[in-house]
Formats: C-alpha cells, structure tokens, sequence
C-alpha cells in the first residue's frame, strides 16, 4: 500500500519519484498525492498549474505598480539630468554593491530551496530557507545603515532634506537671485497652505541691496549668506555650514559634492525622493518576501510538504526572486549613473 | 445641408458663436451631432421594430442559427464608421491647430488665476479682474496660475485651457461680435474656471467685455492708473470689489459670508485666537492682507490666501481708508466735500461701468 | 437520476430537472453567520458582495440627490447667512458621490456579484480558481469601504462638534475623485484615508481579477474551447486583465499622493520641481481603462440575454469576443483624451484622439451585432430583456456622444462641462447600472430560486429609465452651452435644465426604490424558480435553483452557449426542458 506509485497524471515528474525513493532518508509511509487537493480541483497538477498561473499574474501587477515609479524615474532623469548626476555621488555605492550580491546569493540559495522541497529533502529545504532568510535580514541591516547615514547626512526627501530647507525651507537663507526671473506669476506657485514650508523665491531688499558682483553661476543664483536652518532631529544639524565655503570656479558636470554650490545642493531631494521611494517600497517587498518565507520555513519544518505538494514554497520562491530582479534594475539606476 | 440643419440644433445647442475659429467648432459639432442623431435613430428604429415585429406568438417558427454571422456585414459597419470617425479626427485635429497657433501679431494679456479669482495684466500695466479684449484682434492670453489648477473657460468663444502652476499654457481667440445684453442690463460674455480648485470654485467666474479698439484703448488708459486718481476711500470700496476681497468679506453689519465682516472693524478691538487682543490699525490690516496667517481673530480658520505680490502699497492704503470710511471709529471727512460724486466721475476701470458703455 | 442523462421521460414531456436534494441548496447547507462570512463558496461572496455593492450603490445615491437638491436653485443656501459652508457641503457631495460609486459600485458590481456567481458555473466548475483569494477579496472591499465612512462620519461630526478637528484631523473629501494634484496635496480633508480606502479597494479588484482570469484558464471544462465560452466569460476576461494591469499602477500613484501629503517629497509639486501633469497621467492611465472594467462585464450581460431571449444564437460571436479584448487593450492607449485641454503638445492630443476613436469601433461592432441578434428571432420582452434594451439605447447616446469628445476642436468646448458628466452617466450609470440590474433580474430564480413579479417590475423599469434620461439629457444640453462641473451655484440662465435634472434624479431615485421593492417581494413571496426559466443553454442552468454548494451534482457537459434548439417550454415546469439528449461528451469525463 506504502509504496503504491501513483497514476501518472498526477506525479509531475515519476522517474524523480522513484529517483528520489533511494536517496530518501529513513523511509516512511509515501504521501498522498490527494491530500493538498482542493475539492474544485481535478487533479493535484491542474491545482498546481493554476496556482503559478495566479502567482504569474500577480507578479505582473507587482512589475506594473513599480513601473509607475519608474516612468517617474525617467520623466525626472529627463528632466533634471544633471541633478541625478551629482545626487547620487552621495549615496555608498558598496553598500548597494554588497546589498546586490546578498540578493543574488539568497535567490540562488531560494532555487535551491525549491528543488529540496521538491525532493522533498525537508532538513535541506528548512536548512536553505534559512540561509535565505539570513539574506534578506542581511540586506536590510546594510540597508538600514544605508538609510541611517543618509538620513544623518540629511539627504532626505522634498522639504525634509537638509540642503532644501537651508535654502527654500521656512527660515531660509537669504538667498539673492541675480537675474530675477520673477514675472507676476513667477515662481512663486506656493498656494496658500501648500506644504507651508515651501516658500517661494522672495529676494528681501536688504540683501538686494548688499548683492555682490555678477554670480559666476550658470543658473544665475548666489548665496550671499546662508544661515542653518534651525535644529531639526537629533544629529540632522552635523556639519552644515553652507555659508562658510569658498566658492570654486564653476565646472558644471564634472563638480565633486563638496564643490557644488548650495542651490544645487538644494536640488538633490528631487533625486532623494525617488531613491527613497524606490528603495523604499523595494524594502517593504523584502519585508513581505522574507514574512513569507518565515512561514513556509516554519511549515517545511512542520513536515507540509512533499513531493506532491510544494506549491506554496514555489510561489515564495517565485516572489522573492522578483524581490531580487527589482533590485537587479533598481542598482544601476540609483547607484551607477554616468 | 449642414447650415440647415445646424440652424435647427442652433437654439438648443451651442451658444451663440463670438469668435473667429467658432464656425469650424459648430460646423464639427453639428456634423458629430447629426451622424449620431442618424445612427441613434437608425439603431433605435431597428431595434423597436425587430422587438414587434418578432415578439413572441404561439407558432413563431423556431429560429434558427443559421444566421449567426455574415461576414461582409460585419466587415461594412467595421469599416465605414471607422472612415467617418476617420474624417472627425482630420476636423477636429484642424481645428485644435487653429485654436493652438495664435498669429503673431496676436495682442497679448496675462492671466493669473489664484483661489477664487483672476487678475488680468496688460502690456500698459493695467490689471483689472475683469477680462477686456478688443473686438477683431487677436488677442493671446498666458495662463499662469498661483496655487492650484484651475481652468480658464469663455463658452462663447469656444476657448478653453488648464491653468496649470509651474508652467505657462497659451491660448487665443478673435472676438468677432458684441457680447449680448444680459439680465443686469450689461453687455459681456461669461468666463468660467472649469477645473474644481476648491471651496469657491463655482465663484470663480468673470465677465468678458468686448469693445471696439477706440474704447478699449480708452479704458487700457484709465485702468492703469486709477488708484492714484482716486479718492482712497473709494479706490478702497473698489479694490474691496476687485481684489476679491468682497467673496469673504461683507461690509454689512452682523453678515459673515467667510472671513470678520469689515463694517466697523476698524478702530475696534478683536480678540485672536491665541487670545491676544487687538486693536485694528494701518499695521494690523496691512499685515492681514500680506500675511493673513499670521493672526487670525478668534472663532475664524487660516481660509485667507496671502496677497503678497498682487497687491501694491498704494491699495494697502486706500483700502485702509475705506475701512476707516464704514467704521463708526474711523477719523471723519470734513463735511463740506462730496467725494462720492467726484469719484464715480472719475472711476474708471470698474466693469459696470465699462460694460454699459456698448 | 442525473442532470444530462437520457432517459425515457423526457421524450414524455416530463420534467428532466433536477429536484433538489433533501441536502437542500448552498442558502442552507449551512447555517449561521460564520458560516456566511468565513464561506469559501464563490455564491455565497456573491451574495455577500451584493449586500456590499447596494448599500454603497444607496448611499452613494443618497449624495447624489443631496447635490440634486442643492442644484435645484442657482444660489442654494443651506447653511443660512454662510454661504461657504454651503459650496464646502456641495463639494464634500460629489466628491464622495464620485467615489462612492466609481471605487466601491461601479467597478466592482457586475464582476464581483454577478461574475463571482455566474463564471464558475458557466464554466461547470465547483468554485472559482482560488477561493480564499475570492473572500481575501471581499474583506479588502469591507476594509477599503471602512475608510470611506469613517470619512463621512469624521466629516458630519467635525460640523457636528468642531473641536473634533483637533482630536483626529479634518474629515470630508472636497477633492473630486480623482484628486487631482496639487489641489489634493493641500486641501484639509481627509484625502489620505481616501487613496488609503482606494488602494486597499483596488487590492480587492486585483484579487477578483487574478481569480478570473486563472479560473479561466484552468477550469474550462473538457469540451469548452476559448470560442465555445459565453460571450460574459470573454467580457470578464476582458476586463480581468484590465483589472489587474491598470490597477497597481493607480496603487503607486495613490502611494506617491500619500508620500506627497506625509513626507512633501514633490514629485508633482511645482514649488519643489514637480509636475502636476504628471499625476494626471498616472491617474488616467489607471481611471480610462477602468472604465472599461465598468463597461465591458455589462457589455457580456447583455450579449447573454439578448440571445437567450430572442431564442436565437448571438450573432457575430466572433466579432463581439475580439472586441472585448480590443476594447480592452486600446482602452490602455487612451488615457491622454482627459489632458486634451491641458496642455500636452497638440502631437499627443492627435494620437490620443485617433486611438479614442479606434476604440470607438469595437463598441459600435457589438451595437450593431446586438441588434441583428434580434432579427428574425422569437422576442419574449421580459423584464432582463427590457432591461438590456435599455442599457442599448443608454450605451447607443453616451457611445455617440463620446465622438464629440473625441474630436478635438469639439472636445475644447465640451471638457470639463456637464456635457461630459452626461456622457459618462450614459455610459457608466446608465449602460452599466441597467444591465447589471438587468442581470440581477435574469440570474435571480438561479441565485434565490424565486420568480418576482415581472409586471411591477416592469413598470419599476419604465420609471427608472424615464428617471435616467430626464436626469442626464437635459446635461448634455447645458454643458454645450458652457455650464461646467463640479459647480455649487451656477449662472441663472442655467436653472431651468437643472431643474429637469433635479426633478428626474429623483424620479430615477423612486425608480430603484421600486427594484428593490420588487426583487424583496419576490424573496418571500415569489413563485419557486424552475432550474430553466429562460431557455438558456449555458452551463449555470443545469443545476437547481438555487444550486447546491457544490454547483453541480453531475458536470454538465458544455454545447454550444447559443444554441437553444435543444431546450422546449414546459408550461407545467413554468420552465424550459431539454427536448433532446445533449451530445456525447466529445472526451471522457475526467476521473
């Protein structure tokens, strides 16, 4: 009765059953391919099929929702290319680079933990999603450290980046604008209650009248003076002393960070915004992935899974090497531009 | 034909036409609307005809499937309404280049929209709230807009553009005839925001007073410098009018529409919400229009938009002094002048008048 | 005895239906409310939906009279000697009337009620492909309408008790439904509930979708090729794989508007370098295909029932099936016919106008295709038919319509004018609402094994058409003219057609109140359904009225949908019987 093989539409795969029948450890009752099947369902592989059909399209909608961000992403490289350029020097391109391979080394030890449970060689599956685990904990740990160092160097998004709110914030600087481009609706677009601490280019008269020579800026913009905005969170405020540096000779695009003038600067949050985005909701896929992979680790531990029923480990399988390939497009993007 | 038929639509449809591209939009209309008509018909008329006509009766024959499809039939009425929606877009595609491409030579007024009005500048420096075109020249409006989106609309010119912040949109239009008179006895066209931007967005209409080049250069003229020669009081009454102000404001006893009625607000002391009191004087009110967040009396919300940069000191003070005008501790005239008489003589700029004037 | 077997007496005349089994049917197999809300029964999360979907189709129209009301004169005052309160209250109004009924109606009526019933069974299937995906599904719904009336309860308490405001923020939503940046990233009202409500309803449309489309392609019975499927499989097909490619995209946007209000990150702030256009292009590119999720399952509705009722096969099925994927996949290309005054270059309004009315073909091929089904047939004008005829005559106004919208120097005029809240009414409300009721009325004996009393019901159809057309007609005229919407007063040359409208959306509101009273009465009093009322031939009528929890004691073997030679009126069933055996299973029934 034990050892009845199963009829042949329902082993997806006989020569690896009676394969994997010797290498199994100690030998017990075989499963019953039925057992999983639900009662809509005619056989355990059109079960099966169906659920990766279902897991695919998912998994299409999860490339979609990231696609919006990346039109975003090209509608804003398009626009402010030169932003991107000298943004993302400040991010730590070996923590992405570590990051990257930690992905990629979980997703192969993921396939692997498919094909154990497929096997049906428990130890090895709980044992490899694990090891995956271990992956994505690791990735967010470099992650955060990431996110912390930015954050402390206050390259934030919109009006919480550091550079933005020493120039535009609510107590701004005094910023001079050399050829005032203002008309009668300017730039000026802050409506009342728009984000209230967006304050649009205002010169005050009394730094008009002190302005110094011509700027030497393409953008036509100079910081006479600039005072820190006032202290934001603990740590924030290290280091910022924008109207204390000495002007170099202006290179556009070929301009280290600490060479750029502050308006510049003041731009970067435009590139932050959508690194924090992207990476962020990216993060929370790898929260989701790794929830995921606790509970099916949890469940091969159990003893749920066999030869015949491995569908959820598959489907993890699936979403976490998405997890893997957003990150594959989301490094270069963020991290190698040129 | 289609003149024809378009006269009868005419009275029900659309608006009187008033520009120079108008013709072709009607003419688009008109054809879109009696290929509908014809095909709604000549649906609806299968249609109630098939239900009678093949209603059930004891001893209907089977029908039978044989006629499920045919091939050439389905291909005709694929092709042929795609060839007529084909003409459509080449009208309609036209038409949009015509109302796009302004001539060159195009007379060129600025257009801010802010939440709930629309402030209008023109080459000479006059602004008014009102739009002023005149009649067959082509005129070029640049839309910009202060705080949100909103949508600059005339019906009777077929004109219409978002007013998007952050960046400029332009469209033009050649007034072709004389606005018709309307029910308060004045001559204009209405203007429209059609995209919602909040509370006001229904009130935020304006009137468009067509006149001939004679007058409107009179009125250019006059506009762009009449606060100086105006009584302040009065300039104030007027600003009060014409800024906007009055949308939120009353300067009735006892009325609040939105914002403190302004009757007897000056010299009063208001109590604000952070239970300061104050007494309203020239600096008081002057902060309140160019910083309206600042303080805010009691028992009332941050609902005011700052006015910093549309409104220039000169109307600061006349404001003031109309506020001193209807307020019962406000300084009082010297008796023996009329300067309410003086000054309707000498306002120009304000809509009424102008719009009898056609 | 079995559902399809032959045997001697239904040469006899004798009922071959099924009779119910002592088990009874999927209403009482079980009982209790657990076993109502934590059922996997896909008829069961239909019905449940369908409770959903009508309280939230009440209150929406609820709003909707509200802001008749308030139309009714050109200057309402509600709020005496403070007029603001009264626009705040009017805004507030078609804001929730809009998405009420967009996010939490519309869009999930017909799939998620009437789909959810009928696919599996069309399909002669147990159950949906994933049925805990299916009630996941519904409890997204639940929670995605949560937060709309705890937007609505925190809005009349706020006005109720103003000190509220500083316990838990603003509440209302006076942003429009497509909260259209940057208006919504400044505005004090609670729209971060409402694009979290939203997202959380469009997880619920993704779900439904990833079901439907897996089911049909795993479920399909032997025998049931891709063109041997009703005509509603190909429709919900259709507009599963809208649902479920255009819907995360309106998630990132609704996330990105959040990120926007939380953390003014900028991306469509102009003060920061954004672009407000850019949101409207998010937005679009979900919200134009989602009309299409609103239109195309009402689309096979009425290509079910027309046929069944003219006793005819459809006719063009082919044609009316590629339409639905045409439809579906130039719906995707359109998105930009709502930016046409905008100002985007006049190159993309040319393109966005030429695909506008590309997808403007595909409709007029299923018109034309519906009406020569009724040519030459047998016409039994019961109330489903009067219902789908209808929505024809809606879809007919509000799809000819769409070409003036389309043609750009016209579209100039009429964007943004009540004109074309007429023309989506005809369309959204009118084809859509119909032909969903229409479709309630044709699976009710199926989903509740009682007939209703088809003359109340009738008249109840006339008032409510009548009610739709005296409401919106009048709208398409003003909006020519230049009245634009979204306006609490309005100029006075306007009042007399917005007194039709007013008087007509009431009328229409008495029309529904008489639907409901009817489909009610027939709950309790109604005659019991024979399993075949119709004559239909696709596979949902081969069970019992109501089916059992399984669906199906033996698995029908699927025909031909159309084809109704095999079916014979049998006046003591009150129902249609098969006259002739079905044909042989064309393969060996699975084991």
């Amino acid at each position: 009765m034990a050892r009845t093989p199963p009829s042949a539409d329902v082993v997806p795969d006989q020569a690896q059953a009676v394969a994997l029948a010797r290498y199994r450890a100690p030998v017990e009752v075989l499963p019953d391919p039925h057992q999983h099947l639900a009662h809509h369902f005619d056989t355990p592989k059109q079960q099966f099929d169906a659920a990766k059909v279902g897991m695919w399209i998912f998994l299409a909608t999860e490339i979609l929702m990231f696609g919006g961000l990346f039109v975003a992403y090209s509608v804003w490289r398009a626009n402010h290319p030169e932003v991107f350029l000298y943004a993302h020097t400040k991010l730590f391109r070996y923590l992405g680079a570590t990051n990257t391979v930690i992905l990629i080394c979980s997703s192969f030890t993921m396939a692997c933990a498919v094909r154990a449970a497929q096997l049906n060689q428990r130890r090895l599956t709980v044992f490899l999603l694990a090891l995956t685990l271990c992956g994505g904990v690791g990735f967010l740990c470099v992650k955060a450290v990431e996110y912390t160092r930015e954050y402390r160097d206050g390259d934030f998004v919109g009006v919480l980046n550091i550079y933005q709110q020493a120039v535009y914030g609510k107590n701004a600087a005094k910023i001079h604008i050399g050829e005032e481009p203002q008309t009668h609706a300017g730039a000026s677009t802050q409506g009342q209650g728009a984000s209230a601490t967006t304050v649009a280019l205002v010169p005050s008269s009394a730094t008009r009248a002190s302005s110094p020579a011509p700027s030497p800026w393409p953008l036509g913009l100079e910081v006479s003076k600039v005072t820190p905005a006032p202290p934001g969170p603990a740590g924030l405020r290290a280091g910022l002393r924008i109207g204390d540096e000495d002007l170099p000779t202006p290179k556009p695009f070929s301009l280290t960070w600490n060479e750029l003038p502050p308006f510049a600067k003041a731009h970067t949050h435009q590139f932050f915004q959508l690194y924090f985005l992207m990476t962020g909701l990216h993060a929370i896929h790898v929260i989701v992935g790794m929830s995921l992979i606790l509970w099916v680790l949890i469940r091969a531990a159990r003893g749920s899974f066999n030869q015949y029923y491995y569908t959820p480990v598959d489907l993890v399988g699936l979403y976490w090497h998405l997890v893997d390939l957003i990150w594959i497009f989301l490094f270069p993007l963020l991290y190698l531009i040129h | 034909m289609m003149p024809i038929l378009a006269q009868i639509g005419s009275r029900l449809w659309m608006p009187p036409a008033a520009s120079s591209f108008a013709g072709n939009t009607d003419w688009l209309f008109y054809f879109v609307y009696w290929v509908s008509v014809i095909m709604f018909l000549l649906i609806m008329g299968l249609i109630v005809y098939f239900v009678i006509r093949y209603r059930h009766r004891p001893g209907n024959p089977v029908p039978r499937s044989a006629t499920a499809h045919a091939t050439v039939l389905e291909l005709t009425w694929t092709i042929v309404p795609a060839l007529v929606m084909l003409f459509m877009f080449e009208k309609g595609f036209h038409g949009l280049i015509d109302e796009t491409t302004p001539p060159d030579y195009a007379y060129t007024i600025n257009v801010t929209a802010y939440q709930w009005g629309w402030n209008f500048s023109y080459p000479n420096g006059a602004t008014s709230n009102e739009l002023h075109v005149p009649l067959d020249v082509p005129v070029k409006v640049v839309l910009a807009s202060q705080d949100v989106i909103h949508g600059f609309f005339i019906p009777a010119f077929r004109v219409k553009k978002d007013v998007v912040p952050g960046r400029y949109n332009t469209a033009w239009f050649e007034a072709t005839r004389l606005p018709p008179v309307r029910s308060d006895g004045k001559r204009y066209f209405d203007l429209f925001c059609t995209q919602y931007c909040g509370m006001a967005h229904s009130r935020m209409r304006a009137k468009v007073f067509v006149q001939d080049s004679t007058s409107f250069q009179h009125w250019l003229d006059a506009t762009a410098n009449w606060v100086a020669h105006t009584p302040p009081a009065v300039a104030g009454h007027k600003l009060y009018q014409i800024k906007g102000c009055m949308q939120c404001h009353s300067d009735q006893p006892n009325t609040i529409i939105v914002g403190p009625s302004f009757h007897n607000l000056w010299g009063h002391t208001q109590v604000m919400s952070n239970g300061e009191k104050i007494t309203v004087n020239e600096n008081y009110v002057r902060q309140s229009i160019l910083d309206p967040g600042a303080k805010i009396v009691s028992g009332f919300q941050n609902d005011m938009p700052s006015f910093r940069g549309r409104i220039k000191d000169d109307e600061i003070t006349a404001i003031i002094a109309w506020l001193q005008s209807i307020s019962d501790k406000g300084p009082k005239p010297l008796p023996m002048t009329a300067p309410k008489a003086q000054a309707q003589a000498h306002t120009p700029g304000t809509a009424p008048k102008q719009g009898g004037q056609h | 005895m079995s559902v399809t077997g032959a045997h001697p007496g239904i040469f006899d005349g004798l009922p071959a239906a099924p009779r119910p089994e002592p088990g009874g049917n999927y209403l009482t197999q079980t009982r209790g409310l657990r076993s109502w809300l934590l059922t996997l029964d896909h008829k069961r999360i239909a019905l449940m939906y369908m409770l959903g979907v009508l309280s939230a189709y009440l209150l929406g129209g609820c709003f909707a009279l509200a802001l008749r009301a308030i139309l009714f004169h050109h200057n309402t005052q509600v709020f005496a000697g403070n007029p603001a309160r009264t626009w705040e209250f009017y805004n507030n109004m078609f804001t929730l009337h809009g998405a009420v009924m967009v996010f939490m109606f519309v869009i999930p009526a017909i799939p998620a009620v009437i789909g959810n019933f009928v696919l599996p069974m069309m399909l002669g299937a147990k159950d949906v492909a994933f049925p805990k995906l299916n009630l996941a599904s519904f409890y997204c719904w639940v929670g995605g309408g949560l937060f709309f009336c705890f937007i609505l309860l925190k809005g009349v308490l706020n006005v109720a008790f103003p000190a509220l405001i500083h316990l838990w923020g603003p509440g209302g939503l006076d942003t429009g439904w497509t909260f259209y940046t940057p208006y919504s990233t400044t505005t004090n009202s609670a729209v971060i509930s409402a694009t979290l409500g939203a997202f959380i309803l469009g997880f619920s449309s993704i779900l439904t979708g990833v079901n439907f489309i897996a089911s049909i392609h795993m479920l399909r019975p032997r025998g049931m090729g891709w063109f041997r499927m009703p005509l509603l499989l190909w429709a919900l097909y259709a507009t599963a794989v809208i649902q479920v490619l255009a819907t995360p995209v309106l998630g990132i946007t609704l996330l990105l508007l959040i990120a926007e209000r939380t953390l003014h990150v900028g991306i469509f702030d102009p003060a920061l370098g954004g672009d407000p256009i850019l949101y409207q292009h998010f937005f679009w590119f979900y919200s134009h295909p989602a009309v299409y999720i609103m239109i195309l399952p009402a689309m096979g509705i009425i290509s079910e029932v027309i046929s069944v009722f003219s006793r005819k096969h459809i006719f063009g099925y082919n044609f009316i099936a590629a339409s639905s994927l045409a439809i579906a996949f130039i719906g995707f290309l359109v998105w930009g016919h709502h930016m046409f005054v905008s100002g985007q270059s006049p190159l993309a309004d040319a393109v966005f106008s030429l695909l506008t009315f590309a997808v403007a073909v595909p409709s007029a091929i299923k018109t034309f295709n519906w009406t020569m089904t009724l040519y030459k047939g047998d016409i039994h004008l019961k109330t489903p038919l009067l219902y789908i005829l209808m929505a024809i005559f809606l879809f007919t106004i509000g799809g000819l319509t769409g070409l003036f919208l389309g043609s750009l120097s016209v579209d100039v005029q009429v964007h943004d004018t009540y004109f074309v809240v007429a023309h989506f009414h005809y369309v959204m409300m009118g084809t859509t609402l119909f032909a969903f009721v229409g479709g309630l009325y044709y699976w009710w004996p199926k989903m509740f094994g009682r007939m209703y009393s088809e003359n109340f019901a009738r008249w109840a159809a006339v008032v409510a058409f009548v009610g739709m057309n005296l409401t919106f007609f009048v709208q398409f005229i003003m909006g020519a003219q230049g009245m634009p919407r979204r306006y609490a007063t309005y100029p006075a040359q306007f009042t007399i057609y917005h007194q039709i409208s007013t008087i007509g959306a009431f009328t229409m509101g008495l029309g529904m109140f008489l639907v409901l009273l009817n489909l009610l009465h027939s709950l309790k009093f109604g005659k019991k359904a024979p399993p075949n009322p119709w004559g239909s031939n696709s596979l949902e009528w081969q069970t019992t009225s109501p089916p059992p929890t399984e669906n199906f004691k033996t698995r029908p073997v699927p025909g031909d949908p159309y084809d109704y030679t095999g079916w014979r009126y049998v006046s003591e069933e009150e129902g249609y019987v098969r006259i002739q055996p079905p044909p042989a299973a064309p393969v060996p029934a699975a084991p």
